[in-house]
């Protein structure tokens, strides 16, 4: 099959995921197939498409133009390939498990839940492969709007207040400063094509520029730059499913890829670095991998410490991608990956311990490893990989960070990332202690082992061995991304 | 036949409209006034076609020659607009039926279908004449009707009657104030036919009366199309009008006012005297800014939501008149093609407004609790009618939005980019008021049986909102045509 073909039947087969599953509706099982045959279709046509971007092609399909010059056309550079291969991986790997918790969790409205799932990936899929930036931000807020159901899901009060903050700090964001600075773009450059090198280069004062940047970076408010980041913890109201893909990969990994592109390709490396406009920004996505780490340590619900811990990782992206040097570059698209694959595991897990105990707080979780030990230990394998040891992938997008700021001189970001770390062990390992070794508070009767129904279980296991494979085919990656990252003089 | 075909959007419903009368019985008013409806967008089509086709159509009214006989003129605006209007004023009749049998007598729908033809033929005649005694006539035709039609509403309340007077009242003042302008417009070029009276009129050392004249008929055309602060006569309109009346009225009635500004600014006073003698363009943008924010938040504290969208129109007008006052192609580009997006929108919306008033009785937001599980076909359309008015991507007020902050960016006001932007934030507050309500509320125990509404008016609700979701995606008709009409508007000045 052609090129062309193949990215419209990526872009098809979630709505077809949707649409099937709103038709097979009164049928549970049967609407649950139609979404998995979907899901591994989607996943097989991407992996059809990457060897040959990886090769060096540019496979693209025009659709149409909107409006005079503004279209929506697709191009996959290898950053997209990369991201749309990670999730539309995960989004199989979730539809089991969002099976398995729907269904031991008998909660409602199942239909709504898979066909909007499948709308949100549509809109990640297209946001992946887009060519402009006009067709990244139609796509973006199309993923604004098709979770909202999913995060208001419970459809109670709390559900309406997180729902709340979930659309009005993203659609404030995206509105008032990314379509701006877009706007803006347009008028200064008179195209939003993705170019190697960027668009904006001699067009416009470095002043201009500093504004457009600052405007870009807040306005992608799914990438949780603080202090537009509290949409994310508000959002965790929403079923543990949710929160694992659209929470830990989908929404904020197009958040930090829309910021990544931009800084790639719409600014370009050399410019950034020439006008050295991101720099100040550098140190407010550092003060968001600290303060949000220090967050999460006082937080007792599980998810909601987990929330922080994504903000936190996010920026380590942002960070990258302001750092606009090779390694920080390449440190922040693998991050994309890494950290996806990471903390959807911990997702899983969180998820998993809900459905089998009904605990959603860290207080109450002594001894939980011993009712629950594969969850437990993949809940480990997965920290792990986010704190970024070795043998995790995690490691490698944080040694290249690390590099990153170390090439652009700044030794007090080099300390961030590490302090940052730190704090990662300081909020993650004590569940996993308090799990293993704590005796459980009402310990009168030992209980037995409980896991959480198969569905759940083989899923977060797949994506806790992810994260080590990962780490052993990080050399692959890294080969994928050179091409988006040139090497430039000093 | 095809000869007379400029003149035949105004005849056939003008000649419809006593045939009503006479008719008396209602189903038979209603067929005739149907067919005639359709026809007439059929109509203006074919006209639109020609127009893009061969030019500026002309046809001189009873064979007397311009300037001394009535010339109706259509250039691609004008054609875009009547097609606006008619395709507006069919769909909505399409919808009316159902809805009149619960809010007007029975006896009175042969009067209803008599007043709504005259009003749709007072509106198309504004748009296609060419000359200005004749656009005055045209006016006072479909101001009368529309209060008579607002004044329908007294079924329901008797609220409908002292709205009814009020526009009465603020529309015959808006209406004098032009018949003064056109008045001393003739008094100073001694004709009344527009393109005559462009090219006699000289602006070039402002003659005091000259003056005169383009500041009444600025205010009485500001009345006609309740840019703020002379809105005042609006929401009660919106308000209590039948929903049928409101739908049509909203989509078509303020469009044709904004038309009416385009011509005098446009083709017969030259931007070089309104824009650059008078500064009309910083004061438009300045009460349209002002209206935006002030209309728009004046929406966010309403309880009835018919009323809340009366509101949001008026700065959703503002949003036009803004485009307007950049003059500039992309500015006016963003006038004209709103004024289309909008029609389909708030149209879409007050139908489905109409589908609750007929299920619940009411349009409080208290009565829509729970409104998302019990109608939710009617609710979705609403909703997406919502996005259109906050302007999310891939749907109509997008475009309209992109071409807005395009053109202030041009002019390198980003400032007035960045106010527009964040008024698209108000406009998701009071939309988002009402979803919130629909869906996370249940409903009371007295609508727990309501039902979804007849599908007879839920295939003219979506066709209006399904419209305005592919005027979002393909938009080479509508800002295509916008573009050009803009175009045609500024090259006529020097």
């Amino acid at each position: 099959m052609t090129d062309d073909r193949l990215i419209l039947m990526a872009l098809a087969l979630p709505l077809v995921a949707a649409l099937l599953t709103g038709l097979t509706g009164k049928r549970p099982n049967l609407r649950e197939f139609c979404t998995l045959v979907c899901a591994l279709a989607l996943f097989l046509v991407v992996a059809s498409l990457a060897p040959r971007v990886f090769a060096g092609n540019r496979p693209a399909v025009d659709l149409f133009e909107v409006l005079p010059g503004l279209a929506i056309a697709f191009e996959i550079e290898p950053l997209g390939m990369l991201f749309a291969l990670v999730s539309s991986g995960l989004w199989v790997v979730t539809t089991c498990y969002s099976i398995g918790y729907m269904r031991a969790h008998q909660e409602t409205h199942q239909t709504r839940f898979f066909s909007c799932f499948a709308i949100a990936i549509f809109a990640v899929i297209g946001a992946a492969f887009a060519k402009n930036l006009f067709a990244l931000f139609l796509f973006y807020e199309v993923l604004t709007f098709s979770t909202y159901p999913l995060v208001t899901h419970h459809g109670d009060e709390k559900a309406r207040l997180g729902g709340r903050s979930y659309l009005g700090i993203l659609l404030f964001t995206s509105v008032t400063f990314l379509l701006l600075a877009i706007a803006w773009t347009w008028t200064i450059a008179g195209t939003l094509d993705f170019q190697p090198g960027g668009i904006l280069t001699g067009k416009t004062s470095r002043g201009v520029l500093a504004v457009l940047l600052a405007l870009y970076v807040f306005g992608t408010g799914k990438a949780a730059l603080m202090p537009f980041h509290r949409w994310l913890p508000a959002a965790m109201v929403a079923p543990t499913p949710v929160s694992a893909l659209l929470h830990a990969v989908a929404v904020v990994k197009v958040g930090v890829f829309t910021v990544m592109k931009i800084c790639v390709y719409t600014f370009g490396t050399t410019l950034l670095k020439e006008t050295g406009i991101s720099t100040w920004l550098m140190y407010v996505a550092a003060a968001t991998i600290l303060s949000a780490s220090l967050v999460a340590l006082t937080k007792d619900n599980l998810k909601a410490r987990l929330a922080y811990s994504t903000i936190s990782q996010l920026s380590y992206i942002v960070l990258g991608a302001l750092l606009a040097n090779r390694w920080g570059v390449i440190g922040g698209s693998m991050h994309i990956a890494m950290h996806a694959f990471g903390k959807i595991t911990l997702f899983f897990c969180a998820g998993a311990i809900y459905v089998a105990t009904h605990k959603t707080q860290i207080s109450d979780m002594r001894g939980i490893g011993r009712q629950m030990p594969v969850t437990l230990s993949a809940f480990l394998l997965g920290s792990l990989s986010v704190i970024g040891l070795p043998p995790f992938g995690g490691s490698w997008s944080k040694w290249f960070l690390g590099l990153g700021a170390a090439e652009a001189q700044q030794p007090l970001l080099v300390a961030v990332l590490m302090i940052s770390s730190l704090l990662n062990i300081a909020y993650l390992m004590p569940i996993v202690v308090r799990g293993f070794f704590f005796t459980p508070q009402d310990s009168a009767e030992r209980p037995g082992i409980q896991e959480a129904p198969l569905f759940c279980l083989v899923p977060l296991c797949i994506t806790a061995a992810g994260g080590i494979a990962l780490f052993l085919c990080a050399d692959r990656v890294y080969h994928w991304l050179t091409p988006i990252a040139p090497l430039l003089p000093h | 036949m095809l000869a007379h075909l400029p003149v035949l959007p105004i005849i056939v419903p003008l000649l419809a409209a006593p045939l009503c009368v006479l008719l008396r019985q209602r189903r038979l008013a209603l067929a005739l006034a149907l067919t005639v409806c359709w026809a007439t967008f059929a109509m203006t089509l074919m006209l639109l076609g020609r127009v893009l086709a061969e030019g500026t159509q002309t046809y001189v009214l009873g064979g007397w020659v311009a300037p001394w006989g009535i010339e109706y003129r259509i250039d691609t605006l004008s054609a875009f607009v009547l097609l606006i209007v008619s395709g507006i004023g069919a769909t909505v009749l399409t919808y009316a039926p159902l809805s009149i049998e619960r809010e007007i007598r029975r006896d009175q729908h042969y009067l209803f279908y008599t007043a709504y033809l005259l009003c749709l033929t007072g509106l198309l005649g504004i748009v296609i004449t060419g000359d200005l005694f004749n656009l005055f006539v045209f006016l006072e035709i479909s101001s009368l009707s529309s209060y008579a039609l607002i004044s329908l509403g007294a079924q329901q309340t008797r609220k409908a009657l002292t709205a009814a007077f009020q526009y009465l009242v603020m529309g015959t003042i808006g209406a004098t104030f032009i018949l003064i302008g056109i008045g001393l417009m003739y008094q100073m070029t001694g004709t009344l036919n527009m393109a005559d009276m462009a090219a006699r009129l000289n602006t070039s050392d402002g003659p005091r009366t000259v003056l005169v004249a383009f500041a009444f008929l600025t205010v009485g055309i500001s009345l006609k199309m309740a840019l703020f602060p002379l809105h005042s006569w609006l929401p009660g309109a919106y308000t209590f009008a039948p929903s049928v009346v409101t739908a049509f009225l909203a989509a078509t009635s303020t469009k044709v006012s904004i038309y009416v500004l385009l011509r005098f600014i446009f083709t017969i006073f030259k931007p070089s005297f309104a824009f650059e003698v008078l500064p009309l363009d910083v004061e438009l943008m300045v009460l349209s800014l002002v209206g935006i924010f002030v209309a728009s938040t004046v929406a966010i504290f309403q309880t009835n939501i018919k009323r809340m969208l009366a509101y949001s129109s008026i700065a959703q007008v503002g949003y036009m008149v803004l485009g307007i006052s950049f003059a500039s192609v992309t500015g006016l580009t963003a006038g004209i093609v709103h004024l289309m997006n909008h029609a389909l929108i708030k149209g879409g919306l007050f139908l489905a407004m109409g589908c609750f008033a007929l299920r619940l009785g009411s349009t409080e937001l208290a009565d829509m609790r729970g409104v998302g599980r019990r109608m939710p076909i009617t609710m979705f359309a609403w909703v997406l009618g919502g996005l259109g008015l906050i302007g999310v991507p891939l749907t109509a007020g997008f475009v309209s939005k992109w071409y807005l902050i395009t053109a202030a960016l041009e002019q390198g006001w980003w400032q007035v980019a960045a106010l527009l932007l964040i008024s698209s934030l108000l406009a998701a507050i009071y939309v988002w008021r009402v979803v919130e309500v629909a869906y996370f509320q249940s409903p009371a125990e007295e609508h727990a049986a309501v039902q979804e509404a007849p599908t007879l008016m839920l295939i003219p609700t979506y066709a209006l909102i399904g419209a305005s979701i592919v005027f979002g995606l393909w938009t080479s008709v509508s800002a295509g045509v916008a573009h050009e009409a803009a175009q045609r508007l500024l090259e006529m000045t020097p």
